[in-house]
Formats: structure tokens, C-alpha cells, sequence
């Protein structure tokens, strides 16, 4: 009987836990999502609804007057549009978001490959090769990597300036290319690659940066995989470094920038293309590591190495 | 197919000295292991030859030819690892077309897809070396799967396809068989000697097995500490060790070592029994190695007393451990082959000895030679 009944209330203890450890985690699951829930939801209704906070999500998806129509000159009943039509065709009417993704992608891209191509023959000398200093190289990216982005952006900022190359891409992605967290990311695992592979490669005949290439490279595809995450977030949403050098050139602006045309509208309060916006340059990111998500575990769990 | 000489090599890692002034030459065609304790510096023996890591001193010569400062891949070595080091994401065939590609086609014939439509006829003599050799080491199933796919003993041969497409003068192997089982790892050794003699080829071969050392060698060297302590044919190195260490390192069971001491006139004692031998070093102590099968169980009233105290069955053979009653000293001593292994744990034995085959040593380990045959010694 006393067996049975501890059995009881060990399940029940159990289940407890469990029961908590949801709850909290639930909770913070609320806290990160609402933001997003808030960011559609405002994208999907009408402005007299998000006046007076009403409609819950969806809205009513009631047909309303357009008085920028209006003003236009338009008759009444042209001018009757769907609230979700209405706030993502102003957003991509306002500003050319199409342009603005497209610089995304080509500066994203670009900054990635370039810390790429520095960042893995970085980490293959400093995991293995042997070299005079190399600890001491090795010293100076970690230090690098305490380094604030905002401290050297002045300094940064004057010499694109003096070179002329403020407002260009170029001034959008050079300051970028050399990522020490990529170093460090990329020679850590580097580091468990074995040795003998290597040296398997060069008995085979290959020279160091064909070793980088054909051998590192391919096996290390998990953590490029984790590295292009973190690069390709942190610069597609980047807001800071891009408001500093386009100044001018609004063909030049990145999502994040032109985030920003909305909020100088003025009433202030042009809620619905603003959010519309923000969900158009959210998605691709939010697509593509959907898609990256399995190639990602696919490539761990592939890297059986041996 | 090469001679190789290493001559006078030195090797240090930071303060350690991993080796010592070490000269080995190799004949063509020869089989030589390199056997010794984890950490003796043969692997790092083997890198050097290979090009792998450089030598603080001394001179790698392969075919006659000075190959101290030439890179890896121009010795025309190849290696097996024991990790094999198969790139993971290449098949097999990939992977054993990998060497061919890098030495014989241009930096334009091995790009993506260009190349193989440039150079046809040059990346079908390679598909068509792949495929010979894996004809000939049975693996033609496996050339589409990736290394991943592959049992241990399958990578191995895979491993070995891709040293041997590219018919390279020497192969050097780093413990090859150390991560297969052990059935697989006693098949493996039949096939590796037979491999060596229809390829060839000079074989250099490191193991800390001292079994393998001395079923698969035409000569075998014994290091240690940074030295090579002898080299020789596994028999001549088994029946005529140069030191205490090497009798200690090559057979299994070990040796068994006794204390004896040697009178004036050169007469030899172990355990308080006269050995028919007679040493030039007088008055002195000295140290008697009999190897389990010179020992048995039926000593008669001279034997020395003991008590079994383990009995190790490996089914072919019987090893019987025996506590001495008198000193703190166990023997272990191979079963008579008729007698069925009679003896019992706890039975009270007399241990005996065939004199004949005897070591014996001086206390700092170099070995004594008896002037006197073991025949003559025991009439007179
Ligand atoms: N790259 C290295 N750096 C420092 N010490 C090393 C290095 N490689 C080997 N050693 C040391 O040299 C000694 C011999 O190593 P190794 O040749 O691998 O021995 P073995 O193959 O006989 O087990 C070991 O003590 C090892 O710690
Ligand atoms: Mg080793």
C-alpha cells in the first residue's frame, strides 16, 4: 500500500514540474511572440480600427474610405478599399520596398561571402597551422571581439568619408568583411576537425588554400551554416551603420531604413503600411531560416566525422 | 618502389626530446614495422619520412634522393592513417580519384564543370584507376557511399584504395588496423603482407602491437624513447633481444625476469638455482629472462616451489600465473600440450626450465652473453 502510494505522489510531483516548466515557458514564448502578433495584426486592419484598438486581429476586414482618395479627387465609391489591401499597397507605394529588399540582399550577401572568404583561411591557420605568434594572433581576435561597433563607428565613418565612399554599397559593406566573431566561430571548429585529414590532404597533393576550400570548407558547413545566421540577421536588420553612411540616396536604403519613411508621416499615426512594411522585410528573413533550419540540423547530424 | 634512409634524425617538441639520432634504412620491397610503447616517436618518425613535420636535424633520403626539405605530395608516398582520414563529404571513388586529379591534371582540369569536359580522356583514366583498384581490394560496391556509410573494416579498405591508386614508391601506415576488431584486425594482417608482396612495394609500418610487428615484418625496429633500440627479422629480434626493454616488449605473455646473481667464477643463479651458463661479469647481479614456454610445471624436487594462482585459457595455449613460495616473484608458465592443463588455481606446483634459451642482463639492461654454450656449460 505505502509503495503504491508513494508511486502516487511521485507522478504527481512529476507532473507538477512539468506543469510549471510549461507554464513558465509559455509565458515567455507570450513575451517574445506578441510583438509579432501586434506588428500582423496592425498590418492586417483599418486605421479608424487601430484609433479605437478595436476589430481584435483580423479586424473587421470591412471595406473604408480612403480620404488620401479622396483628396486626390476621387468619387466615393472608388475610393472604398479592403483595409489589408490598403495598408500593403500604401507600403509598397510609399516607399520602393522591392529596392530596399534588394539592397538588403545584395549588402547581406555580399558582407557574407567577403567574411567568408577572409574569415576561413583566418580560422584554418590559426586551429592548424603552426606559426610564430600565432597565440598571440589568436589574443587579438578574442580582444577584437570585446570591441563595440558604435566605439570605432566615428573613426570609421571619417575615413569612408575622406575616401568618398559614404552613400555606396561599398561604404554599406567593407567596415563589415573582417568578422572576428567568424574567425573565432569558425577556428573553434576547426579545431575538431582531426589532423590527420589534413594530412591525408597533403599527402594527396593539396596546397594550404586548397585545403581551406576542399577540405575545411565542406566539413565544416554546420558551423558556416550557424555563422551565416548570425551574419546575415545582424546585418539585414542592421540600422545603425547604414543611417550613418546613406545620407542621401534613398535607392541605397536598406529594409530597416525604409522602415523609417513611415514614421515621419503627419498624423503620426499610419500604423497599418508601417506594420505592413515591417512584415514585408521580417519574411524573407523568417522564410529563409525556415528553409536554412533543416539544412542546418541536416549538416550536424550529417557530419559524422571519422 | 625505394630504398629509404633516415639518417642521424632529431625531433624536438618544445623542451622534449622526442628523437634521438635515429638512423634506419630501409632495402626496396621491404616490409619493416616500426614497433614500440604509445609515445616512443614512431608516428612522429613516420611524419617525418612523409614530409609531414620537419626535422630539427638530420637527412630523409628516398631512392638515393635527398627528400628533406621536399614537400609531401612530391615524395610519391602514400599513407594510411589510423583515423583513415577519408574526407567525409567525398565518395569513395571521390575519394580515391582525389590524389589522381591533383597530380595529373592542370589547375583548369580539375575545376567544377569545366573540367571534365575539357579533359575527357584524362578523367576516365582516372575513373578507370579507381575502379582497377578497387577491384582489387574488393570494394567496387562501395565507390558510390559516402565514408560515413561504410563499417570500420570497409573504410579501412577504402583507405587503403586511395594510397594505392596512385602507385606511390612507398606506403607508409600509422596504426591501420588499431580500430578494427579483433578478428577483423588478425584477417587484416594476412591480407596486408599478401597485398605487400603482390604490389611490391617498400612498406613502412608503425604499431604499438608488438603481435603484428612480428607476424606481418620482414624486419621489425624496436623503439623507445626516441631511440631505436634494434632492428632485425621478428625472429632474430624475438630469440636474440638487445636489451632487457626489447625482451620485455616483443612476445605475450611477457618474459619473465628473474634476479640472479652471478659467483666468481662467472656461474649464473636464479632463485637459489644454478643456471648452466657462465658470464664474464663477476661477483655481480644480473637479471635472467625465461620466456613462458621454456618454463613448466613438472620441475621435479628441484624445481621452484609456487602456487598457481591464475590460469589464463586462450584455448591454443595455457598459461598457468605461479606465486613463488619463497620470494615475492609470480612466473607465468606455458602448459604442457599433453598434460591438458591438470593443474588446478591453488595446487602447489614445481616450477622447472629449459636451460638452454636463457637471457641474461646486466642491472642497467644490456644484455650478457654466456661463453659458454648452454650444452657445454650444463656438463662440465
Ligand atoms: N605536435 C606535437 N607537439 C608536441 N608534442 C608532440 C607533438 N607530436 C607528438 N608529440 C610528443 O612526442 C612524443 C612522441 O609522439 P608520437 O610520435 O605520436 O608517439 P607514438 O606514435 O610512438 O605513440 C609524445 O610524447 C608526444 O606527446
Ligand atoms: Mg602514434
Amino acid at each position: 500500500m505505502s509503495e503504491a502510494a508513494l508511486g502516487a505522489s511521485a507522478t504527481t510531483r512529476f507532473a507538477t514540474r512539468e506543469v510549471l516548466k510549461h507554464v513558465v515557458l509559455i509565458l515567455g514564448a507570450l513575451v517574445v511572440l506578441l510583438p509579432f502578433y501586434v506588428m500582423i495584426s496592425y498590418s492586417l486592419k483599418a486605421p479608424a480600427e487601430l484609433m479605437q484598438n478595436t476589430g481584435g486581429f483580423f479586424g473587421s476586414q470591412a471595406d473604408f474610405l480612403d480620404d488620401r482618395c479622396i483628396l486626390l479627387g476621387g468619387t466615393e465609391a472608388s475610393c472604398m478599399v479592403n483595409p489589408i489591401a490598403y495598408n500593403y499597397d500604401s507600403a509598397f507605394r510609399e516607399a520602393p520596398l522591392f529596392r530596399y529588399l534588394l539592397n538588403g540582399i545584395i549588402v547581406t550577401v555580399s558582407i557574407f561571402v567577403i567574411q567568408v572568404i577572409v574569415a576561413l583561411p583566418c580560422a584554418y591557420a590559426l586551429a592548424k597551422l603552426k606559426f610564430w605568434g600565432r597565440d598571440a594572433v589568436f589574443g587579438l581576435v578574442l580582444f577584437c571581439l570585446l570591441i563595440p561597433v558604435h566605439a570605432i563607428s566615428l573613426p570609421l565613418y571619417v575615413v569612408l568619408a575622406q575616401l568618398g565612399l559614404t552613400n555606396s554599397y561599398a561604404a554599406l559593406v567593407i567596415p563589415w568583411t573582417i568578422s572576428v566573431f567568424g574567425i573565432f566561430l569558425m577556428r573553434q571548429f576547426f579545431m575538431t576537425v582531426p589532423d590527420d585529414l589534413i594530412d591525408a590532404a597533403r599527402m594527396d597533393g593539396m596546397s594550404e588554400y586548397s585545403i581551406v576550400w576542399n577540405v575545411m570548407l565542406p566539413t565544416a558547413i554546420p558551423a558556416l551554416m550557424a555563422f551565416a545566421i548570425f551574419s546575415i540577421v545582424a546585418h539585414w536588420n542592421d540600422y545603425f551603420w547604414p543611417r550613418i553612411v546613406i545620407t542621401g540616396d534613398r535607392s541605397l536604403f536598406t529594409p530597416p531604413l525604409g522602415l523609417r519613411e513611415f514614421r515621419g508621416d503627419a498624423d503620426g499615426s499610419n500604423f497599418g503600411p508601417m506594420m505592413a512594411s515591417a512584415v514585408v522585410i521580417v519574411t524573407p528573413l523568417i522564410v529563409a531560416f525556415l528553409l536554412m533550419q533543416r539544412r542546418f540540423i541536416e549538416g550536424i547530424t550529417l557530419s559524422g566525422m571519422k | 618502389m625505394a630504398s629509404i634512409e633516415l639518417s642521424r634524425i632529431q625531433k624536438r617538441f618544445g623542451t622534449a626530446e622526442v628523437l634521438k639520432d635515429v638512423t634506419l634504412s630501409i632495402a626496396d620491397r621491404e616490409f619493416v614495422t616500426l614497433v614500440g610503447p604509445s609515445g616512443c616517436g614512431k608516428s612522429t618518425l613516420l611524419r617525418i619520412l612523409a614530409g609531414l613535420e620537419a626535422a630539427d636535424g638530420g637527412t630523409v633520403q628516398i631512392a638515393g634522393q635527398d627528400m628533406t626539405r621536399v614537400r609531401p605530395a612530391h615524395r610519391n608516398l602514400a599513407m594510411v592513417f589510423q583515423s583513415y582520414a577519408l574526407y567525409p563529404h567525398l565518395t569513395i571513388a571521390q575519394n580515391m580519384a582525389t590524389p589522381l586529379k591533383l597530380r595529373d591534371l592542370s589547375r583548369w582540369a580539375r575545376l567544377p564543370v569545366i573540367g571534365p569536359l575539357s579533359a575527357r580522356s584524362a578523367y576516365r583514366a582516372i575513373g578507370e584507376q579507381v575502379r582497377e583498384t578497387a577491384r582489387t581490394l574488393q570494394i567496387e560496391a562501395l565507390l558510390d557511399r559516402k565514408p560515413s556509410q561504410l563499417s570500420g573494416g570497409q573504410r579501412q579498405r577504402a583507405a587503403l584504395g586511395r594510397a594505392m591508386v596512385r602507385q606511390p614508391v612507398a606506403f607508409l601506415m600509422d596504426e591501420p588496423l588499431s580500430n578494427l576488431d579483433a578478428a577483423l584486425r588478425v584477417h587484416m594482417r594476412a591480407e596486408l603482407s599478401e597485398l605487400h608482396r603482390r604490389l611490391g612495394a617498400t612498406f613502412v609500418y608503425v604499431t604499438h602491437d608488438q603481435a603484428e610487428a612480428l607476424t606481418m615484418s620482414d624486419k621489425m625496429a624496436v623503439m623507445m624513447g626516441g631511440r631505436i633500440l634494434q632492428f632485425g627479422p621478428p625472429d632474430q629480434v624475438f630469440a636474440n633481444p638487445a636489451t632487457l626493454d626489447v625482451a620485455e616488449f616483443v612476445g605475450s605473455p611477457k618474459i619473465n625476469i628473474l634476479p640472479g646473481e652471478v659467483d666468481h667464477d662467472g656461474r649464473v643463479s636464479a632463485l637459489g638455482r644454478g643456471i648452466p651458463a657462465r658470464l664474464l661479469v663477476d661477483g655481480r647481479l644480473a637479471k635472467v629472462g625465461l620466456r613462458p614456454e621454456q618454463l613448466h610445471l613438472d620441475g621435479g624436487a628441484d624445481g621452484w616451489l609456487g602456487r598457481v594462482v591464475h590460469r589464463e585459457n586462450l584455448g591454443h595455449d595455457l598459461y598457468f600465473h605461479v606465486a613463488l613460495d619463497a620470494d615475492d616473484q609470480r612466473l607465468v608458465v606455458r602448459g604442457a600440450q599433453d598434460r591438458n592443463g591438470a593443474e588446478s588455481l591453488g595446487d602447489a606446483v614445481r616450477v622447472g626450465f629449459k636451460p638452454d634459451r636463457a637471457l641474461f642482463f646486466a642491472p642497467d639492461g644490456t644484455r650478457l652473453h654466456s661463453v659458454v654454450p648452454a650444452k657445454l656449460a650444463e656438463s662440465a
